[in-house]
């Protein structure tokens, strides 16, 4: 960053102090006061990749634990403390605002839009993060410690948690105010900003997938907001919501809890698909397959997750009926997913592929996100979830949609259009040597929890049966060998800021949109006067 | 610069959608009662074991049905609770009547609220209770032991393929009354 700030500041200097069209102004309080909507996305992209890290440093303490049966390094309740708060990092402070920090710089650029509907909102709702995430690490030096009970929340078991308690359950709500805010700008972004002719049928699919993304966090959100204040008034205000002793019921907070929650694996995984679906057509020369039917695909995928969400709790002691219903809606899902991965292998068929580092992280999404679609489609069969519930199986299957899914799709995201955001060309070399690193890691990491769940090892403790060492111990190698792989990702992105071959505004031969009509690096403003869609 | 009329549908936008996710907060809460009507239709959760039924009718005499008797006390709790009988067998539309065993291992006073649960949930529906102590809180004074009792009978018109059915208590102390106790002592 400092060598193209540098310039900035030079440019600056010649134009005079009041002067406020041409760059941004100057240190610290730029990033802090700045309603940009690029300046905004390097900030959420920045925070997502220190979480990254912080969130990937818990999951190493996890790993080296488990590295070998009994217990090592660290006691039972801050191994349980670890697995909670890795992953309410990963999801709320490492990869939604991920996807967030792409939405702000990419969606703008893609509609042929000035800057985000609501700068100033936009603003406040990537600062709300730092905030949050500050509070929610800050619970770990708290007497007591941290919050324990899974990132689930659990009643009565949350309930147990020390002094953090109320720290955690601001912090969510922190958490969810900032998303939905950012969500809220993402839909009046694209409902009213598109430039003249930029039909909703004619947007990059990135803008799509957003869009419904925004509508499943209004819908979402709120209600996990609702479910830990209740959390909250059963604590400290006499309230029995979730307290058997007074009449309430804590199963009741895992439908709550898991209404949002499956909603939230969409939100998720839906930007995710965004990103393939525009890197995908680029690196095969080809438009995408059946644009529409993504689009609808997406739409179908959307409805769909509202309705499912007692797969989670299958073992819970639902009637019959419910099971069967919640099993049905569950497998119907595979259907709209189906589509989509048909579409991406269409689109590559016949094809005139090549394999820079977007296209290995796109082509790797593929295929790992549809291994860990499978293990998913397993899962929702009732009578066999019954053995899968709470076992290392289900540890790997919704990393395997996470990891190699939905983070592979940001990864591969920021070499796509890195060009872009600052001029430089990344070093394709160290870019390739980054996937294939991961990629044999990730699944030496992540295809051993598989069998370890089928053996019947469960999940969230802190020691295990002998015979489940071997597969333990390869697993925790390849958990360390991809957390030392990302500081490749980081000394690559650093070095493309710093210098590299010149970026065109083309970037890549075959991309389309209207992202690439701007020159590289995109100027602080871009498409004031709004783009002729054709 | 934004355009005024732009200006006006952004805030209209604005506003409906932050109205969606008010409502969604609300709906949250509406969640509440929407559940304890499922549970109430479907005889989960032990609901229906909460109000006293009317007195039985006819007697199914040709018939016999198991009753299991479960007390569980939660880890810490300072009670002594267990059921005098773990068992018996009863006659569809035939009045019973058992006790449980409970004990304050405290030397202080102690509210108690014990919680039923039934199972197989089928049969949750069909099992009437016409009085038990799961319906008034219960109150010990330190060290005080004393019989709970449950009157209950079963509706003849439970489904033939439930011939167990196992009624399981959890007795707690009370939230509110501990919060009293604790802030008295």
């Amino acid at each position: 960053m400092s060598a193209t700030q540098h310039a900035e500041h030079k440019h600056d200097h010649s134009h005079g102090h009041d002067d406020h069209d041409h760059g941004p102004p100057r240190g610290f309080m730029r990033w802090v006061t700045t309603t940009n909507h690029k300046d905004i996305g390097t900030l959420y992209l920045v925070f997502a990749l220190v979480m990254l890290f912080v969130g990937g440093a818990m999951a190493l303490v996890i790993r080296a634990e488990l590295f070998e049966p009994g217990l090592q390094f660290v006691h039972p309740d801050f191994f349980n403390q670890m697995t909670t708060i890795h992953a309410l990092i990963m999801l709320f402070g490492m990869i939604m605002p991920a996807f967030a920090g792409f939405a702000n710089w990419m969606i703008p650029m893609m509609i042929g839009a000035p800057d985000m509907a609501l700068p100033r909102l936009n603003n406040w709702s990537f600062w709300l993060l730092p905030f949050a995430a500050v509070m929610l690490l800050s619970t770990l030096l708290m007497p007591g410690g941290g919050p324990a009970s899974g990132w689930t929340m659990y009643p009565p078991l949350v309930l147990q948690t020390g002094d953090a308690f109320p720290f955690l359950i601001f912090s969510v709500h922190l958490l969810g105010i900032s998303s939905i805010m950012a969500s809220i700008n993402i839909i009046v972004t694209i409902m009213n900003m598109r430039a003249p002719g930029m039909t909703l049928m004619k947007m990059p699919l990135f803008a799509w997938t957003w869009l419904i993304t925004a509508y499943l966090l209004i819908g979402a959100m709120p209600v996990l907001a609702g479910g830990v204040t209740m959390l909250l008034t059963d604590q400290f205000f006499g309230t029995s919501f979730f307290q058997a002793a007074g009449g309430g019921d804590p199963v009741l907070f895992q439908h709550i809890f898991w209404f949002f929650g499956h909603p939230e694996v969409y939100i998720i995984i839906l930007p995710a698909f965004g990103i393939v679906s525009q890197i995908i057509p680029t690196f095969s020369r080809k438009p995408l397959f059946g644009y529409d039917s993504m689009v609808y695909a997406t739409a179908a995928i959307g409805f769909l997750s509202y309705i499912v969400w007692a797969h989670h709790m299958f073992t819970v002691g639902m009637p019959l009926a419910g099971e069967m219903f919640f099993m049905l809606s569950t497998m119907l899902i595979a259907i709209p997913t189906g589509v989509k991965i048909f579409n991406w292998t269409a689109t590559m068929w016949k094809g005139s592929i090549s394999f820079e580092t977007p296209m290995l992280f796109a082509v790797g999404f593929l295929f790992m996100f549809s291994i860990g679609g499978f293990s998913g489609l397993m899962m929702a069969l009732v009578p066999v979830d019954f053995q899968y519930h709470d076992t290392y199986f289900i540890v790997a299957h919704f990393h395997y949609v996470l990891v190699p899914g939905a983070l592979f799709a940001a990864i591969g995201g920021a070499y796509y259009w890195l060009p872009k955001w600052t001029g430089h060309m990344y070093d394709e070399t160290l870019g390739r040597v980054h996937f294939w690193l991961s990629t044999i890691f990730v699944n030496l990491l992540f295809f051993p929890q598989h069998f370890l769940g089928l053996a019947g090892m469960p999940r969230r403790i802190p020691d295990y049966a002998t015979q489940f060492a071997d597969w333990n111990m390869w697993s925790s190698i390849g958990a360390f060998g991809f957390g030392f792989s990302q500081l490749l990702f980081v000394w690559v992105v650093i070095k493309c800021v710093r210098g590299g071959a010149r970026a065109t505004s083309q970037v890549w031969d075959e991309a389309k949109g209207l992202e690439w009509t701007v020159p590289s690096p995109a100027p602080y403003h871009t498409f004031q006067q709004a783009p002729d869609v054709k | 610069m934004i355009a005024e009329p732009e200006k006006r549908s952004h805030r209209r936008l604005t506003f409906r959608l932050g109205l969606m996710a008010v409502a969604m907060f609300g709906f949250g809460f509406l969640l509440v009662p929407f559940y304890y009507l499922l549970c109430d239709i479907t005889g989960i959760g032990g609901r229906p074991a909460v109000v006293a039924a009317p007195a039985p009718s006819a007697v199914d005499a040709q018939r016999r049905v198991a009753v299991e008797f479960v007390a569980t006390v939660n880890e810490y709790a300072p009670w002594e609770f267990r059921p005098e009988t773990s068992s018996i067998e009863v006659e569809p539309g035939k009045l019973y009547d058992v006790a449980f065993l409970a004990r304050n291992l405290t030397d202080h006073h102690l509210v108690g609220q014990a919680v039923p649960s039934i199972a197989p949930g089928e049969g949750a529906k069909y099992f009437r209770k016409t009085e038990c102590f799961c319906f008034q809180e219960q109150e010990f004074a330190p060290a005080e032991q004393r019989d709970l009792r449950v009157q209950f009978y079963l509706d003849p018109a439970l489904p033939k393929y439930v011939d167990r059915i196992t009624l399981s208590y959890t007795l707690y102390v009370k939230p509110q009354a501990a919060a009293t106790a604790a802030s008295r002592s």
